[in-house]
């Protein structure tokens, strides 16, 4: 079985846990719907080691971790607000 | 008969005809290089042959012939989709399938059972009557049965009330099939290599050579390829390719996983589906039951396999077949699907010229083999975009017309 461990509640069973997507910069408000587009639908999809939003489902709580897409492997993960203090280091 | 066993023996050495003719060398140029030597990109090879006379053609693959997704899918073929776009354009590929056996002169197995997609709530008895009406309307043979008619059609599902999801009724498409997927490939590679194509297994692509907003040839692992025209068709790669072209995609990687039980007798006649349980189940020639759920909760790049995907897939085909307790998973295995946001394939010209895409298969892959082979070797024949295929354009997405394919299995709805 496959554990993650959450910034609140500390390790726990994978499957308590819910993928949300790259960390990415959302597009200025005056942005173009192309900008748009390409915010809500593109992917990089990158096959090596990305950061990514992730909610502990029970406790409906957000953060962010750093995963090996390849290896299926989580690397570290952090509270949202040390990530963006951190200016993207978790 | 002796006499001539006799005579046979006599005539010298002869091994058994090798299926494909031998390999040849790698070219520098080809008119067409296509990336990816699954069932997708050797369909198309044979179809620019046949329909268009174009043979300077390469289909390269980085590993065995057909050895990713075209000998991972759980071979079902069906055309009960919701979409006119998707429905008409699944429907196609079903026609072109049942002619293909005889065309390709292999054996596909080819086996129309019949599909049930079963219904356990209201809301999915509604959805089933839309899609069959959405099908009827475009002359594809689906309809809704109620309880009596599953229990003729499948005797074996547990139709109690006392399931945790009772089975109301379902959506059923008569002509549902499946077929044997090595062969479909093996099928259009030895007719493609007949009519002069060259396939190269072993030989990866590692670069893409654009130069103002047009390609113009492939870095291999085996030297420079210049190519008037390319086409990529690695789906579970697709974005990593595309990328090298820098193209980005909508897609994500994410694993899709199945797996079959020991060798029982023959009991399963259709294809039984729920999407509510995420469970899709045929047996094959072999009696193994092929079974298949929902794509993996996250993306990734590794096709392992996982225990929580064998636990919950057993504990709900169980549910619609308890008489199985006893029976053993034989082996398990996945693929990487590329999911889309509208579980819609992509397919066609791109911003990059002369650069074609087939991609976003997630798992609607195999059952389209023909078609999109068909349809994207007449684009890069004509060079103008089918009708069949215009609506999975790539600028669907910035465009905002996408073509929400709720009729797409193991996705959650």
């Amino acid at each position: 079985m496959k554990v993650i461990r959450c910034p609140l509640n500390g390790p726990r069973n994978a499957e308590e846990f819910v993928y949300g997507g790259d960390v990415l910069a959302e597009p200025d408000a005056e942005a173009t719907a192309r900008e748009w587009s390409r915010y809500v639908f593109m992917e990089d999809n990158s096959s090596g080691v990305v950061d990514e939003w992730w909610c502990h489902a029970p406790s409906s709580y957000w953060f962010i971790a750093r995963r090996d897409r390849s290896r299926d492997e989580f690397i570290a993960t952090c509270t949202v607000s040390d990530y963006f203090a951190a200016a993207g280091q978790p | 008969m002796a006499l001539g066993l006799l005579r046979y023996g006599l005539r010298g050495r002869r091994g058994p005809a090798r299926y494909f003719p031998g390999p040849r060398p790698l070219r520098s140029s080809y008119d067409v290089v296509i990336v990816g030597g699954g069932g997708h990109g050797l369909a198309c090879a044979y179809y620019l042959a046949k329909d268009w006379g174009i043979t300077d053609v390469a289909v390269l693959d980085k590993d065995w012939l057909a050895s990713g997704n075209t000998a991972r899918n759980t071979a079902i073929i069906r055309s009960n989709y919701l979409t006119p776009e998707g429905a008409r354009f699944y429907q196609e590929s079903m026609e072109l399938y049942r002619e293909l056996a005889a065309e390709l002169s292999i054996n596909l197995m080819y086996s129309e059972r019949g599909h049930l997609t079963l219904a356990h709530t209201d809301a999915a008895l509604r959805t089933s009557r839309w899609r069959a009406e959405v099908n009827k309307h475009l002359g594809i043979d689906s309809e809704l049965v109620c309880r009596d008619g599953v229990a003729r059609l499948c005797p074996q599902l547990n139709l109690s009330d006392d399931a945790r999801y009772p089975i109301l009724g379902a959506l059923y498409h008569p002509p549902g099939a499946i077929a044997r997927h090595d062969a479909v490939a093996w099928g259009y590679a030895r007719a493609a290599m007949q009519r002069g194509i060259d396939i190269h297994q072993h030989t990866e692509v590692t670069g893409l050579h654009v130069a103002d907003g047009r390609i113009s040839g492939v870095r291999t692992s085996r030297g420079e390829i210049s190519a008037g025209a390319v086409l990529q068709a690695v789906a579970g790669m697709s974005s990593e390719v595309a990328s090298m072209a820098g193209i980005q995609l909508p897609i994500q990687s994410i694993p899709l996983q199945a797996c079959v039980s020991e060798p029982l007798k023959p009991f399963l006649d259709p294809i039984i589906v729920s999407g509510s349980l995420h469970v899709y189940v045929s047996q094959s020639a072999r009696g193994e039951l092929v079974m298949g759920g929902a794509t993996d909760p996250y993306p990734l790049y590794s096709t392992r396999s996982s225990l929580e995907f064998t636990e919950g897939l057993m504990a709900r085909m169980l549910e619609l077949f308890p008489f199985l307790e006893s029976a053993k998973v034989l082996r398990q295995w996945a693929g990487i699907a590329d999911m889309t946001p509208d579980f819609s394939p992509i397919m066609g010209a791109t911003e990059v010229d002369n650069y074609y895409i087939d991609a976003g298969w997630g798992t609607w892959g195999f059952k389209a083999t023909p078609v999109c082979g068909k349809r994207m070797a007449e684009l890069i024949a004509t060079r103008r975009t089918p009708d069949a295929i215009a609506p999975f354009s790539l600028d669907r997405f910035s465009n905002f017309r996408q073509i929400g394919e709720r009729g797409a299995a193991s996705v959650g709805h």
